[in-house]
């Protein structure tokens, strides 16, 4: 059987290493030619007891060709147990009792395959998973048109483990690779190089290795052996791709190496002050990592010296950074006030979660826009960037840095739970080949005159860092005299400084890409997003035909916003929120009838609910 | 160097009689002392009156938000230690608002001078009790009197571990340059906090013990390897009193032999902190106001603790270097080739 994408979902216990086989089966897909967009979907932090419906973990990946996004439903299921088979077939109603299976609620398709451990299944087992009879298939009202494929994982791993040496513990632990085994099997993976990238996958613990590849291998041949009554299937390989090197890369990865790679372009180091904070803290664990790079990183005693002691190293003259989510950025809101009012380079990450106040903390949302681009005392403007995938995190981060260094401004770059924890496919570039970036500087000639406040002819602020002789001066929050730098409080200064630094933010439209449409530029529908939504929206729009206009610079918008805006009969903004960025173009577009579609679930689009939805708008 | 390198051209607009005046005048002396040239000298401030401070001197300076100028000059220091960085603070800015901000850098150990400039008042917002402020003090926002109990500014400083604190009254002008100029040289967070008078809201605060006719019986000036004596005749002294399960110091006479050799360096704390505490907690219960004896501990001045332990930017900056010389990947396409990675 030929297919052009499949979405995988395996779905198991928090303990049953979901999210590990899934990456790894991703990974693999990346290797062979596929194009992947993954889901990683875990429960609350906190371990819910074993084998209840609170504790299933899942993991989502589409894989083949034009693939954007991680799918809405899956073509193959893999469950571990059966409270992840209940969580599957009935989604959000999957604690509602006597609910069964729906098109609707359910997380895979009415062709679906499931493969299912039924040594989970036991009296126990469906007491745990809240089953009220010993037939959960029947219970769930699973359609016919669904393939089960039983399989005994946990039996069949003790036996494939019985002369380890392994306790066990460990043994039920590898039920997870007996799984991988078949799922190779049925997608025709060749099971060398599956072994070949488990092996480097636990280089680091060689005596695991062994075990998991005998795990694996029997878990293939189980399926090449036993001829499961099902058709293996292929998936195709895209043939657009751009020539070039690949891996797959999660987006909070992505994101620390953007500012890697822009710390190296401009030849400044990379500081990095944060606080743990989900799901932001991998970006501070990625850069802790790489001091080989010359990277610094301070955990600081809370979110607001994560900030300050960027502010600092900024003013020191390093490529200064900090990372956080939604309730990290409410409280870094007055330093960032600071870092707009000194002029200095910043970039704030905030990888965006369900709120408010701690809200959804694992789940995805974009309701942190209007306090990214407003949420700071006084006049207080800054560039805001949004990355729209996993892969281009990278890009957006660096361009993050880029967009500060050059104009001396705070950037904040919005990524969230989806683009965080999800992986895709990534070119890798070389450092050469990426935009170059231009720290502003100090004219020689300004030594011994110069103040804080002389700017370029773009009202770019001077940058001098201490050590250089001739240029001691300072800086500060309070409002300053536009010439001597000096505290000043005059009415006629403040409103010329109070424009001149909105001036500067404005001026960043000249050095930013216009606003591309894609899909049906002809229609005269056409499709608004930011941020994390894009493979979403623009499956949407292919499949309704219509256009897409999906936006990566927030604030300053793109300079041919409004000219594009105006071109089409029906605007509908679509985004994970009430209408944040409906209610910014309202603002900065008047004249456009914006229609809106909004999602607040904590989980991301599906094309099939936009496409329902903007048919009725 | 001269002190006058120091100055910047801005007016002083510190109240006329403000302590901060003796020490902006004490800072200048000991920056030109140290020697180490305007460019590489920065002073971070949080909000204050203190905080006003860079704006009077011709070095690199960053006037910044209430409470942070702490994080902010870890984050100076840290990234580039080659700096020498002074933090300009109050009791406010620091005990208050910023009172996370100040037990991290010093728990660090963070190679920083800050002066805590201690008037126990809000000046700046025109007279509200502080962090350090005696319980029952009336000001605008305890028209009744507070009901809080004090920091003293040395308690928390041994408790986050630090490895510097000296005290000096704005009055004390050498005693003052001699602990910046100790603070500089001591590798590490070091705290001074400068006891000022606050003219306008809270004058007549330290006076008890900077008073000309008083201070000589009322406090100590400590200095390392020396005895302990005060007294406008240094007829006094400073000894362990064993009489009870733990010994506490008591006032002795000069000639006694068992009068105490101040040594800053001991790294067991527990003699700088009973040093730090004399006089304090009769403070926190009337501000000094009550009669003095003449067998009361004097309160101390000077640097009472000065103990060598490794910086945070030391070790940040060190470990860096160590993981660099043993990593074969160093720059952005070394690293990008370290991953998987597939031809398509």
């Amino acid at each position: 059987m030929n297919k052009s994408n499949v979405v995988v979902r395996f779905c198991g216990d928090s303990g049953d290493g979901m999210q590990l086989t899934g990456n790894l089966f991703s990974s693999l897909s990346a290797i062979l030619g596929n194009e992947i967009s993954t889901l990683p979907d875990f429960p609350a932090e906190i371990r819910a007891p074993q084998g209840t419906l609170g504790g299933v973990s899942g993991f989502q990946v589409n894989l083949g060709q034009g693939v954007y996004t991680p799918g809405d439903k899956a073509d193959v299921i893999v469950a571990m147990n059966s409270a992840a088979l209940k969580v599957c077939a009935l989604g959000s109603k999957f604690n509602k009792q006597g609910a069964v299976w729906t098109e609707q609620d359910s997380q895979f398709k009415r062709d679906a395959v499931i493969i299912v451990d039924t040594d989970s299944f036991t009296p126990a087992d469906l007491q745990k998973a809240l089953y009220t009879t010993d037939n959960p298939f029947t219970e769930l009202g699973l359609p016919e048109t669904v393939q089960i494929v039983p399989v005994s994982l946990t039996s069949l791993t003790k036996e494939s483990l019985k002369d380890s040496g392994l306790d066990n513990k460990a043994i039920l632990k590898s039920r997870n690779m007996f799984a991988l085994g078949v799922v190779c099997w049925l997608f025709n993976r060749p099971i060398d190089k599956a072994i070949h990238f488990l092996e480097g996958k636990f280089a680091k613990k060689p005596a695991l290795i062994a075990p998991n590849v005998k795990v694996l291998t029997d878990g293939y041949n189980y399926g090449t052996n036993t001829a499961l009554n099902i058709n293996t299937i292929n998936v195709e390989v895209p043939d657009n791709l751009q020539h070039g090197t690949y891996t797959s890369i999660a987006g909070n990865k992505a994101t620390a190496w953007g500012l890697i790679a822009a710390a190296q372009k401009c030849g400044k180091r990379l500081f990095l002050g944060s606080y743990p904070i989900t799901p932001a803290t991998d970006i501070m664990h990625e850069l802790a990592g790489r001091k080989d790079m010359g990277v610094m990183v301070v955990q600081a005693e809370d979110e607001i010296a994560g900030v300050c002691t960027a502010i600092g190293a900024s003013f020191a003259g390093d490529l200064a950074c900090t990372s956080t989510s939604g309730p990290g950025l409410s409280l870094k809101s007055e330093a960032i006030g600071l870092a707009v009012m000194a002029e200095l380079p910043l970039v704030v990450i905030d990888v965006q979660r369900g709120g408010p106040s701690t809200g959804l903390p694992t789940k995805t949302e974009q309701t942190d826009l209007l306090q990214a681009v407003y949420g700071r005392n006084g006049e207080c403007p800054a560039v805001v960037v949004a990355a729209s995938s996993s892969a281009n995190c990278f890009q957006y981060a660096y361009e993050a840095c880029r967009l500060a260094l050059e104009n001396m401004t705070p950037v904040i770059l919005m990524t969230d739970t989806y683009l965080a924890n999800g992986t895709g496919l990534w070119r890798l570039p070389k450092l050469a080949e990426l935009p170059a970036i231009q720290p502003q500087g100090v004219p020689a000639e300004l030594k011994g005159q110069y103040s804080v406040s002389l700017r370029d002819a773009n009202s770019i602020r001077y940058w001098a860092t201490p050590g250089m002789e001739g240029y001691e001066h300072r800086n500060i929050g309070l409002e300053r005299d536009a010439v001597k730098g000096a505290i000043s409080t005059n009415p006629d200064n403040h409103e010329a400084m109070v424009k001149a630094r909105q001036a500067k933010i404005d001026q960043v439209a000249n050095h930013i890409p216009a606003l591309q449409v894609q899909c049906n530029a002809e229609s005269d529908t056409l499709l608004v997003g930011w941020g994390s939504t894009e493979g979403h929206l623009h499956a949407a729009a292919n499949e309704l035909n219509c256009a897409l206009a999906h936006f990566n610079y927030i604030n300053p918008l793109p300079k041919n916003t409004a000219e594009v805006l105006r071109r089409y009969k029906k605007v509908i903004v679509c985004e994970l929120n009430n209408g944040q960025f409906a209610a910014l173009l309202r603002s900065k577009v008047p004249g456009v009838d914006f229609k809106q579609y909004n999602e607040i679930m904590g989980q991301p689009f599906t094309v099939e609910r936009i496409v329902e939805h903007v048919k009725t708008l | 160097m001269e002190a006058s390198q120091f100055k910047s051209d801005q007016y002083v607009r510190f109240c006329p009689g403000c302590g901060d005046h003796a020490i902006l005048a004490s800072l200048t002396k000991a920056m030109a002392q140290i020697g180490v040239p305007t460019h590489e000298t920065v002073v971070i401030s949080g909000i204050g009156c203190s905080s006003r401070m860079p704006h009077y001197l011709n070095t690199y300076g960053f006037n910044t938000i209430h409470g942070r100028g702490g994080a902010i000059a870890t984050g100076v220091k840290t990234s580039h230690p080659e700096l020498t960085v002074w933090q300009m603070t109050g009791d406010g800015d620091c005990l208050a608002i910023g009172g996370n901000h100040f037990i991290h850098e010093i728990r660090r150990n963070v190679d920083l001078n800050i002066c805590l400039f201690n008037n126990r008042i809000y000046g700046l917002t025109k007279g509200q009790y502080s962090p350090t402020s005696p319980k029952g003090f009336v000001s605008k926002s305890s028209p009744f009197g507070t009901v809080e109990r004090p920091f003293i500014p040395a308690e928390l400083v041994m408790g986050a571990r630090g490895t510097f604190f000296a005290r000096t009254l704005d009055v004390d002008m050498p005693t003052t340059v001699d602990c910046m100029v100790q603070a500089q040289q001591h590798k590490g967070a070091s705290v001074i906090e400068c006891l000022v008078n606050c003219v306008i809201f809270n004058n007549g605060t330290h006076s008890w013990i900077a008073d000309r006719e008083t201070r000589a019986e009322r406090s100590i000036v400590l200095k390392h390897g020396e005895k302990m004596l005060f007294g406008a005749n240094k007829d006094k002294g400073l000894k362990l009193d064993y009489s009870t399960v733990i010994p506490h110091l008591v006032v002795t006479t000069a000639d006694d032999p068992d009068v105490l050799v101040h040594d800053a360096t001991t790294e067991d704390p527990t003699l700088h902190r009973m040093l730090a505490l004399m006089g304090q907690e009769r403070f926190t219960v009337d501000g000094g106001a009550s009669e003095h004896s003449d067998k009361e501990l004097p309160v101390a001045l000077g640097v009472i603790r000065n103990v060598e332990a490794e910086t945070y930017n030391d070790a940040v900056n060190q470990q860096i270097e160590d993981v660099r010389a043993k990593s074969k990947a160093t720059t952005f396409d070394e690293l990008t080739a370290t991953l998987e990675h597939w031809e398509m």
